[in-house]
């Protein structure tokens, strides 16, 4: 019996881990019943894998079985590989067990399809009823939502879900078309606005009736696989910030695609995962949703790749340069989130920190600002009278030797890739 | 001049409302279990009152907010001689100056009492994140941590609430203390130098392989939901750092 258990998490657990979401955070579950567990607003990762990633939920499949062949995906119906299932009693006693030795904050359950969308979604719903209904656990669920599922099922998942994703795949329809033809956007655009519409509705039920049940209380998220297909940084992050207006969206992921078939339309196994320009989505990501940038500010037309070698926010500097040098002890807060060096925690104790007098630099790097970086772009109390005006190419050059950038050394091996 | 203190909360409050009371202008601050009487500085030994302790505490929560209270305490949970002298020159400059006073990061004791408070808390995230329970022959999870800093106290309520319903101890070895929930409350538990060895062993045949089975699909876990191609060694240290692998159940060897 142990034998065979480990056998399928083995195989469904290796089958999950495309799935870079692992967030725990947004839950509000708190432990009033006297059952198990509560949810942690933030979130907790209990461990890193081996690649520096978050463990904080027990992802796996309840099966990978799957009906459709989408050529990026391991699950694929042509690809010959294991196929497990687990029962529902399966994967609840793995959670709960998890769970009490706080190895995990929750589950994150995925499916290949299998027969078809209802009954596949109603086997998800079946796993957290009996999660919460009958183990009375308050840890964190993050469900996947079956395209095609009808909306009955999904909104009872909702009740019990914490978060629910369906994932976009490719950045945009042309490119998913070309892997799986079956599949487009508009299938995952229905149920992601279906979802969010009943959050509305809920919440603003919860207004009036406090009894008013959660719904999805983490909210929604997604998935867009970069470097299977040729879309540029621009369309990636441009359908980003779409999808987190139109839906409001909590997380947009990027994965960078990991090859796992021979597949001519795709890049040949061996091919390193484009980790670099991973990182650069994340880090425009965080600029639009946390820094007050506007997409079109970090890529338009003239710019439709993020430069590899700096981050987005100093390119986005270096091309602005009639914004600088800012004085940090006037500047609005939101001028000074955009100074290269400086992160939203530096930003905040500095404007509280200068109505106490003007900031010199020392104070600054003692705040924790980057100096060597930021002095480029700052005034403060005691800077030195710069005689010449800098060009930006001079100011990257000087940026780059100055810090020895962990990205540097493995730009080279990325550069040939590209 | 030198104010020697027994590093209780109690005697670093004293410390402050003596200072208070006499303003010799700048002082030492030091524990008493370090303290080294020289010839040359004359030493202060501040005594413990209760009453002048809680007029500084009191003192202080009417100037300070709670996220700055709760800095102040973890803080001084963080043991350091330098924390305490931190912690009792910021407590001065808070009283002798306007309020809001706490918002001026260029003030190095300001600056210091809050980046010590963020490293006793992420101490305390580490041991939310990294504590492992073994579920032991007689129904209680256990297990045993040496925190950096002393974190039980910050650490009781989020395993309180969130293992409402199941027995646990955690226990600080370094500093011989220790947490009980009993499924009604969760209290102080002080064990002999004998009970603390047993408690490093895992009980009971039965309950070892039940035991062994989640560790090892623990384990397997771990090692399934790793990407390969994404080896990045750097950062996975960086983020568990080796000081922790002691706790984990995925980073010990079968
Ligand atoms: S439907 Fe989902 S599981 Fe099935 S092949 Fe496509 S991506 Fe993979």
């Amino acid at each position: 019996m142990s034998e065979r258990i480990r056998e399928k998490l083995n195989i469904l657990a290796d089958a999950a881990k495309y799935d870079v979401s692992c967030s725990s955070s947004g839950g509000t579950r708190k432990n009033d019943n006297k059952g198990l567990g509560d949810s942690h607003a933030s979130g907790i990762c209990h461990t890193y894998t081996e690649d520096g990633r978050c463990v904080s939920l027990l992802k796996i499949l309840l099966t990978n079985h799957c009906i459709y062949d989408c050529a990026f995906c391991v699950s694929r119906k042509s690809n010959d590989i294991e196929r497990a299932a687990f029962t529902v009693e399966e994967v609840v006693s793995l959670t709960i067990n998890f769970y009490r030795r706080n190895f995990i904050e929750g589950l994150f359950l995925s499916s290949g399809i299998f027969k078809n969308a209802d009954f596949t979604m109603e086997r998800l719903l079946k796993v957290v009823k009996k999660l919460r209904l009958e183990e009375r656990f308050n840890g964190y669920i993050h469900l996947k939502t079956i395209p095609g599922a009808s909306e009955e099922l999904i909104r009872e998942a909702g009740l019990y879900a914490d978060r629910m994703s369906i994932n976009l795949e490719m950045p945009t329809e042309k490119g998913l078309k070309l892997l799986a033809p079956e599949k487009s956007h508009e299938d995952v655009k229905r149920p992601l606005g279906f979802v969010q519409n009943q959050i509305v509705q809920f919440n603003d039920e919860k207004k009036l009736i406090k009894s008013t049940p959660k719904f999805v209380p983490a909210g929604q998220s997604t998935q867009m696989v970069i470097g299977a297909t040729p879309e540029t940084d621009k369309d990636i992050m441009h359908t980003a910030d779409a999808f987190y207006k139109n839906f409001s969206l909590k997380r947009v992921y990027y994965s960078g695609y990991i090859p796992i078939s021979h597949d001519n339309r795709l890049p040949l196994i061996g091919t390193q995962p484009p980790l670099i320009r991973e990182n650069r989505l994340y880090q425009t990501d965080w600029l639009m949703r946390f820094y007050g940038f506007n997409v079109n500010e970090l890529l338009n037309d003239a710019n439709p790749h993020l430069d590899v070698d700096i981050d987005p926010k100093l390119s986005w500097a270096l091309r602005n340069l009639q914004f600088f040098p800012i004085d940090i002890n006037v500047a609005a807060y939101k001028m000074i989130l955009r100074i290269p060096g400086i992160g939203v925690s530096s930003a905040k104790k500095i404007v509280q920190a200068r109505k106490f007098g003007k900031l010199r630099i020392d104070q600054l790097k003692k705040i924790g600002v980057a100096y060597n970086r930021a002095k480029h772009f700052i005034k403060c109390a005691d800077t030195p009278y710069q005689l010449k005006d800098y060009q930006g190419t001079q100011i990257k050059s000087f940026i780059l030797a100055e810090s020895q950038s962990k990205y540097l050394k493995n730009d080279v091996q990325q550069l040939i890739l590209f | 001049m030198i104010y020697v203190i027994d590093g209780s909360l109690e005697s670093l409050l004293c410390a402050v409302f003596e200072w208070f009371e006499r303003k010799p202008g700048k002082i030492m601050l030091q524990l008493e279990k370090y303290y080294q009487p020289d010839a040359f500085t004359t030493e202060f030994h501040v005594y413990k009152d209760r009453k002048k302790a809680d007029r500084v505490w009191t003192g202080l929560k009417k100037k300070l907010d709670r996220g700055w209270m709760r800095r102040f305490y973890c803080t001084f949970l963080s043991e350091s001689a330098q924390a305490y002298s931190s912690l009792f020159e910021f407590t001065c400059y808070i009283f002798s100056n306007p309020a809001g006073s706490e918002g001026n990061y260029g003030n190095a004791h300001v600056l210091a009492v809050a980046q010590t408070a963020r490293k006793v808390e992420r101490e305390k995230h580490r041991m939310e994140a990294f504590i492992r329970f073994q579920h032991s022959a007689d129904g209680i999870f256990y297990c045993v941590i040496d925190p950096d800093f002393n974190v039980l106290p910050l650490i009781m309520n989020h395993f309180k609430n969130r293992y409402a319903d199941q027995q646990w101890i955690i226990y600080d070895l370094k500093r011989h203390y220790g947490l009980y929930y009993n499924l009604e409350k969760a209290e102080e538990v002080n064990l002999t130098p004998e009970e603390e060895k047993n408690l490093q062993k895992t009980t009971g045949e039965l309950h070892a392989i039940k035991e062994n089975l989640y560790a090892t699909l623990w384990k397997d876990y771990f090692k399934s939901t790793n990407i390969a191609a994404r080896k990045n060694t750097k950062l996975h240290v960086q983020h568990v750092p080796k000081r922790y692998w002691k706790y984990l159940t995925e980073k010990m060897d079968t």
